[in-house]
């Protein structure tokens, strides 16, 4: 179970809320020239935070020396880890709760990341579980903490609260209609910033974007959450509007665009990243707007990550590249659609 | 994505160039790309980038050999070394590079005051052993200046301060 399998609020643009906070424990170097005694001292301190963490669901602790290669990458494409952390697996550690939505990293860019992901646009519900981890691990360790400047981090972009407050956001509608550029300038007057979350540069692949709170100083952690709420429902509002614009002007061609790109994910032998995902944003769009009866915006979301590099690796048990890896997404895609189609004939 | 060349760092600068009308991209990190001469550059933005460049800025004014010169007494980062990276190395680095820092904060942050959370447990601890040493300060300046009413205001609030922490202290840390 994760967020990816679980129905939230205005799903049908926002994937994911997310609400990261970053802390280090006092007078210990950070990660950046940390020693590995100092690596240990940190995760074992964090460690011993683990009993209190138990609410509901069961957390457990890992170095990320002792998980395979694969495992940490699947981590990383679930967003429940950061490339980072893997990076610097040699020294890190992960706390990750059953129910995949509270992840503490440790020894990452800062000796604590904490991540709260929920599916769905529930920006206030990730920052008040945050907010909740945060006093219990606060309650055995001293963070390293300035009055003036409020919690101190390794990179000066995220002192002051630490925290980032991100949505994962499907945009397929702006972004056919060129509006994003000017999206992006808007929010970045007050103090948001935009950028694809898959694929590299500029490029957005699916037409995901994930949007953050630039600035962490100075606002308090209430402030930037409501402005990304009321900014994040405008662009949501904006993008409905948009959705419903193409298919009206679209007509029989784009329900045609629709079911051709659940035909190809349905029936292809080779599947690239870039069009995998082109397709998949495709169908997602369609399904939030009543086509192909039968899939949830839940099932098309669990079809992107499974099509990610690692997610078919996982599957096939092996590290592949180029036209093997694009086989084996096409195979791990149809299959995965005949399986949900079984499982719906048999509800029905 | 890795880098191409070195195939450690993060690629982060992405290239492209043209020879015999064909295109080549290519990937590399920042350090690669450096090392290269023959690729026109298509700087992404990046955060080391970005602080590096401010802090040049806020140079311009104050004496930029001193700065430069700047280093952490708590974990040893230099100042270049940070500008290089765009990392700090502990929380002193905060108050050794403080007069550096404080213009790239307001400039980046557009403020330079934290007004959100605040530990509970040890925050308020630690605030008070904050203002206790800035009260410490104020009475020796006070004594010099002979100020002798507010010195013994500032005697006052100290023991009665100290007395609190050392009852919560016993108990706690
Ligand atoms: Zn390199
Ligand atoms: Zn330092």
């Amino acid at each position: 179970m994760s967020w990816i399998n679980e129905t939230g609020p205005d799903r049908d643009v926002v994937m994911s809320s997310r609400v990261r906070i970053a802390r280090n424990i006092a007078d210990i170097p950070f990660p950046s020239i940390m020693q590995p005694q100092h690596a240990v001292q940190v995760a074992e301190k964090v460690r011993s935070c683990l009993p209190d963490l138990k609410s509901g669901s069961r957390f457990d602790f890992m170095y990320m020396r002792d998980v395979p290669a694969i495992e940490r990458q699947i981590l990383v494409e679930k967003h429940l880890a950061s490339q980072d952390l893997m990076k610097r697996y040699e020294q890190s550690a992960l706390i990750m709760d059953s129910r995949e939505k509270i992840t503490v990293m440790i020894n990452e860019e800062d000796h604590i990341r904490m991540h709260c992901i929920l599916p769905g646009f529930q920006l206030n519900p990730a920052w008040e579980q945050m907010n909740k981890v945060d006093d219990i691990i606060e309650q055995k360790v001293e963070y390293a903490y300035h009055e003036q400047l409020g919690y101190l981090t390794c990179c000066p972009t995220n002192v002051g609260t630490g925290m980032r407050a991100s949505v994962m956001m499907h945009l397929p509608a702006l972004t056919i209609n060129k509006q994003m550029n000017l999206i992006l300038q808007t929010i970045s007057k007050i103090g948001l910033t935009a950028r694809g979350i898959y694929g590299e540069g500029s490029e957005a692949l699916g037409n995901i974007y994930q949007i953050s709170n630039q600035i962490t100083l100075g606002p308090s952690e209430e402030d930037i959450i409501s402005n990304m709420i009321i900014a994040c429902r405008q662009i949501m509002e904006k993008e409905r509007i948009a959705r419903k614009a193409v298919r009206k002007t679209g007509g029989i061609q784009f329900d045609d665009a629709v079911w051709r790109a659940f035909g190809i994910l349905r029936n292809a032998r080779v599947l690239e990243l870039k069009e995998f995902m082109a397709y998949i944003s495709q169908m997602r769009m369609g399904v939030s707007l009543g086509l192909i009866p039968g899939f949830s915006l839940e099932d098309v979301d669990g079809l992107m990550t499974a099509g990610q590099p690692a997610g078919v690796m996982r599957k096939t048990g092996r590290i592949m590249e180029g036209t093997e890896l694009d086989a084996a997404r096409a195979d791990v895609i149809r299959k995965a659609i005949e399986e949900l189609e079984k499982s719906k004939e048999k509800n029905i | 994505m890795l880098c191409q060349e070195c195939k450690e760092r993060e690629a982060t600068v992405h290239v492209t160039k043209i020879i015999n009308n064909r295109k080549t991209e290519m990937h590399l990190c920042e350090y690669c790309a450096r090392q290269r001469d023959d690729f026109i550059q298509i700087p992404s933005f990046s955060v080391n980038d970005l602080i590096a460049g401010l802090m040049d800025f806020s140079h311009s004014q104050p004496a930029p050999e001193k700065a430069a010169l700047a280093k952490c007494a708590a974990c040893g980062m230099e100042y270049s070394q940070f500008k290089k990276m765009g990392r700090l190395g502990c929380q002193k680095c905060y108050e050794y590079f403080g007069r550096e820092l404080g213009p790239v904060l307001r400039r980046i942050q557009g403020s330079s005051q934290h007004a959100g959370k605040v530990p509970r447990q040890a925050g308020s601890h630690l605030l008070r052993k904050k203002q206790l040493a800035r009260w410490k300060t104020e009475l020796k300046r006070a004594v010099e200046l002979e100020a002798y009413e507010r010195a013994a205001e500032l005697r006052d609030k100290i023991k009665a301060l100290e007395q609190a922490l050392d009852s919560e202290g016993g108990g706690k840390r």
